[in-house]
C-alpha cells in the first residue's frame, strides 16, 4: 500500500520536473493516439452510414439493379443509366421546378428577413420578446405543420381562403391554392417562406450587429445620407452573412422533399414536382434503382459543386 | 432633422423610428402566430365547427379532437348503444354521441414512443461522438483536419432521398429495416456532423491553459478532459443535444421511407390519421399540438443559442 503511494510520489515528482509535452507521454496515452481515438468513432459512423451507401449508390448507377427484385441477376450498363437521366424530358422539368422554388423563396426570404432584421435592429421595447417568437415557425416540422396547411388552404373551410378572399372579395371557392395550376407552385413558397424566413433574419440580424458603432459615427460626422449610410455600410458589411444565409436556405431548398410530399405530392399533375420528389417515384414507386442512383449523384454533385463554388465567392466577399 | 437625431447618440434610433419598426414586427409576429393558433384552435374543435364555413373562431371547446386521436373507434346502432352500461369518462360519452364506440386504443401512443426513443436515443449518441470528435479536432494537430471537417460537413449536403436508397438496401440486408435501431444510427449519423461543428466551436472558446494546469497539477490527458473541459462545455453541450433532438424529432423523409409499422415515427403517422369520411382535422390537429409543445419548450429554453445552431457554429454572437 505505502509502496506504491511512493511509487505515485515518486511518478508525480518525475513528471513534474519533466516538461509538459514529455510528461503527456509518460502518463496514459500519447496525444495522437488520444486524438484518433476520440476522431475515429464519428468518422467510422459516417463512413459506415453515409460514404459506404454513397459508394453503393455509385456502383448502382452503373446497373439496371432494381431493389423490387433482389434475386434478378444484376448487369452493368456503362454509362446508360446516367444518359438516360440527362436525356429525360421529366427530369429537366423537375429540375426547372426546383430552381422556381428556390428562386422564390430566396428571394422573398432574404428581402422579408433582411427587413425583419434591419426593423429589430431599432432595439425597440419589447425586440427581443418578438424575436423569440417570430423565430417559432422554423424550429417545428416541415412535415407535420405542413400537413396542416393543407387544412389552411382548403378552399372552402380553410382559414387562408377565407382570409383572402374577405381580403380581395374574389369567393373562396376559386382560391383552389392545391388545385390550381398557377397557384400550386406559390402555395408551396408561401409555405417555406412562412417557416424560414425566420431563419434568414436571425442571420441577418448578427450582420447587422456585427457593426461597429464607430463606423456610423464616422459616417455621420461626414454628414453621410441615412440612405447612403445604408447602402455603403449597412449592406455592404451585413453581406457575408446574407450569402450565408442564402446557402443554407439554397441548399436545404434544393433537397426539398417532406412540404412539398404533404402539402401536394408534386400535383397537380406535375407542376410542383420538385427534383427529391421525382428521384422518390424512380427509386420507391418505379424500382428502377439503378436509374435513381444515377439522378441521385447527378443531383448530389450538383448540390456539392454549386455549394463549393458559393463558398469561394463567399469567402472573396468576407475578404473585402 | 438629423442635427436633433445626432445630438444625443447617432447610433441610436430616434424614438418616432423605433414606435414604427416595433409595430411593423409586432403585425408579423402575430400574422406568423395564426397558423399555430389555428392549429390549437381546431385541436379542441368539433369535427363539425372544424369544417365548417365561415371558419369558427367562436365556439364551444370539445376534447372530441383529442379523444379521436388516441382510440379507433366503430360505428353501431342507436339500440345496441342504449344497451350499453353507463359511458366511463369524457371520452365514452362523445364517441356515443356520434353513434360510436370506442374499439381500442389507436397508434399515435406507440408512434409519439417511438420518436421519443429514436430522438433521445440518436442525440445522445451523435453528442458522445461529436464531443470527443470536437475535443480531438479543437486541442490536437490532426492530419488533414479541415479536409475531414469539410467532410463531415459534406456528408449533410446529400438530398435524404439520395441518401435513403442505399441505406433501404443496405438496411434490408442487416435487418435493419423498420427497426428503431436503423433509424438511431441513421439519424445519429445526420446530427454527429452537426454535433461536431457546433461543438468545436464551443470547446475552441474554453482556454487551453485551464487543462495545461490540470496536467501539470497530475491530471492525465483524459482526466483534464473529463474533470475540466466536459463541466466547462456543459451549456455547449446541451444547446448542440437540444439541436440533434429538434432534427430527429422533426424529420420525415427518412422515416417515411425506412419505416412503416413497428419503428415509424409521430411525423409519417399524423398525416395519415383519418376519420370517417376524410382527414379527421381535429384529431391531425390534436396530434400536431401535442408534438409541436415540447420544441416551442426547447426553442424558448435555446434562444440565445439558435443563431449558432442552425449555422453549423459559422456565426456566433
Amino acid at each position: 500500500m505505502s509502496h506504491s503511494s511512493i511509487v505515485e510520489k515518486a511518478a508525480d515528482a518525475t513528471a513534474r520536473a519533466t516538461p509538459v509535452s514529455v510528461a503527456r507521454r509518460v502518463r496514459g496515452l500519447s496525444d495522437r493516439a488520444i486524438a484518433w481515438l476520440f476522431i475515429a468513432p464519428a468518422i467510422t459512423l459516417l463512413l459506415a452510414i453515409n460514404i459506404f451507401p454513397l459508394l453503393w449508390a455509385v456502383y448502382l448507377s452503373f446497373t439496371n439493379y432494381r431493389a423490387n427484385r433482389p434475386n434478378a441477376p444484376v448487369q452493368g450498363v456503362g454509362l446508360g443509366n446516367y444518359q438516360r437521366v440527362l436525356n429525360d424530358p421529366d427530369i429537366w422539368l423537375a429540375m426547372q421546378t426546383t430552381a422556381h422554388f428556390v428562386f422564390w423563396t430566396i428571394v422573398l426570404q432574404t428581402v422579408i428577413g433582411f427587413t425583419l432584421a434591419y426593423l429589430i435592429d431599432r432595439k425597440f421595447r419589447g425586440h427581443a420578446f418578438w424575436t423569440t417568437i417570430i423565430l417559432i415557425p422554423m424550429m417545428l416540422s416541415p412535415a407535420v405543420v405542413g400537413n396542416f396547411w393543407r387544412f389552411l388552404y382548403e378552399p372552402q373551410i380553410g382559414l387562408f381562403a377565407y382570409a383572402v378572399s374577405l381580403i380581395s372579395g374574389i369567393p373562396t371557392s376559386e382560391i383552389q391554392m392545391l388545385g390550381n395550376v398557377t397557384l400550386a407552385p406559390w402555395a408551396i413558397i408561401i409555405v417555406d417562406t412562412w417557416m424560414w424566413t425566420p431563419y434568414v433574419m436571425l442571420i441577418c440580424l448578427a450582420g447587422l450587429r456585427s457593426i461597429p458603432d464607430y463606423i456610423y459615427e464616422a459616417a455621420e460626422v461626414d454628414r453621410a445620407s441615412p440612405w447612403r449610410q445604408f447602402w455603403s455600410i449597412t449592406v455592404p458589411m451585413a453581406l457575408p452573412f446574407i450569402m450565408l444565409a442564402v446557402l443554407f436556405r439554397g441548399i436545404e431548398n434544393f433537397k426539398m422533399f417532406d412540404m412539398v410530399t404533404l402539402l401536394t405530392g408534386g400535383g397537380p399533375g406535375s407542376v410542383t414536382e420538385v427534383a427529391s420528389i421525382t428521384l422518390k417515384r424512380a427509386a420507391f414507386e418505379s424500382w428502377a434503382t439503378g436509374r435513381a442512383s444515377a439522378f441521385a449523384i447527378i443531383l448530389f454533385v450538383a448540390v456539392f459543386g454549386l455549394a463549393n463554388i458559393y463558398v469561394k465567392a463567399l469567402n472573396k466577399v468576407k475578404q473585402r | 432633422m438629423s442635427a436633433a437625431n445626432s445630438a444625443h447618440s447617432v447610433v441610436e434610433p430616434s424614438l418616432s423610428s423605433k414606435r414604427i419598426a416595433g409595430t411593423i414586427v409586432v403585425l408579423y409576429a402575430l400574422i406568423t402566430l395564426i397558423p399555430l393558433v389555428w392549429i390549437f384552435l381546431t385541436s379542441i374543435k368539433s369535427p363539425p365547427d372544424s369544417i365548417s364555413y365561415p371558419p369558427k373562431i367562436v365556439f364551444t371547446p370539445s376534447l372530441e379532437g383529442y379523444c379521436n386521436l388516441f382510440t379507433t373507434r366503430t360505428r353501431q346502432t342507436p339500440d345496441y348503444i342504449a344497451s350499453l352500461p353507463a359511458p366511463v369518462g369524457a371520452c365514452d360519452e362523445v364517441t356515443r354521441k356520434r353513434n360510436m364506440v370506442i374499439a381500442g386504443p389507436s397508434n399515435f401512443l406507440p408512434r409519439f414512443v417511438n420518436s421519443l426513443v429514436i430522438a433521445f436515443g440518436s442525440t445522445f449518441l451523435a453528442v458522445f461522438l461529436g464531443t470527443l470528435a470536437a475535443y480531438g479536432f479543437s486541442r490536437f494537430k490532426v492530419p488533414l483536419a479541415d479536409d475531414l471537417l469539410f467532410f463531415i460537413l459534406s456528408t449533410r449536403m446529400m438530398p435524404p432521398i439520395a441518401v435513403a436508397i442505399p441505406i433501404y438496401l443496405m438496411y434490408r440486408e442487416l435487418g435493419l429495416s423498420d427497426t428503431a435501431l436503423g433509424m438511431i444510427l441513421l439519424y445519429t449519423a445526420v446530427n454527429v456532423s452537426l454535433a461536431v461543428w457546433l461543438l468545436k466551436g464551443f470547446i475552441d472558446e474554453i482556454p487551453r491553459e485551464y487543462e495545461e494546469a490540470a496536467m501539470i497539477d497530475g491530471y492525465t490527458r483524459l482526466q483534464a478532459f473529463r474533470k475540466v473541459v466536459l463541466p466547462q462545455a456543459t451549456t455547449g453541450i446541451a444547446a448542440t443535444a437540444i439541436f440533434c433532438l429538434i432534427f430527429a424529432w422533426n424529420e420525415y423523409a427518412f422515416a417515411a421511407l425506412l419505416t412503416s409499422g413497428e419503428a415509424q415515427t409521430a411525423p409519417p403517422f399524423i398525416p395519415t390519421i383519418i376519420g370517417e369520411g376524410g382527414q379527421d382535422w381535429p384529431a391531425v390537429a390534436a396530434g400536431t399540438t401535442i408534438f409541436l409543445i415540447p420544441i416551442l419548450v426547447f426553442t424558448i429554453l435555446l434562444r440565445k443559442q439558435l443563431l449558432r445552431g442552425i449555422t453549423f457554429g459559422a456565426v456566433r454572437k
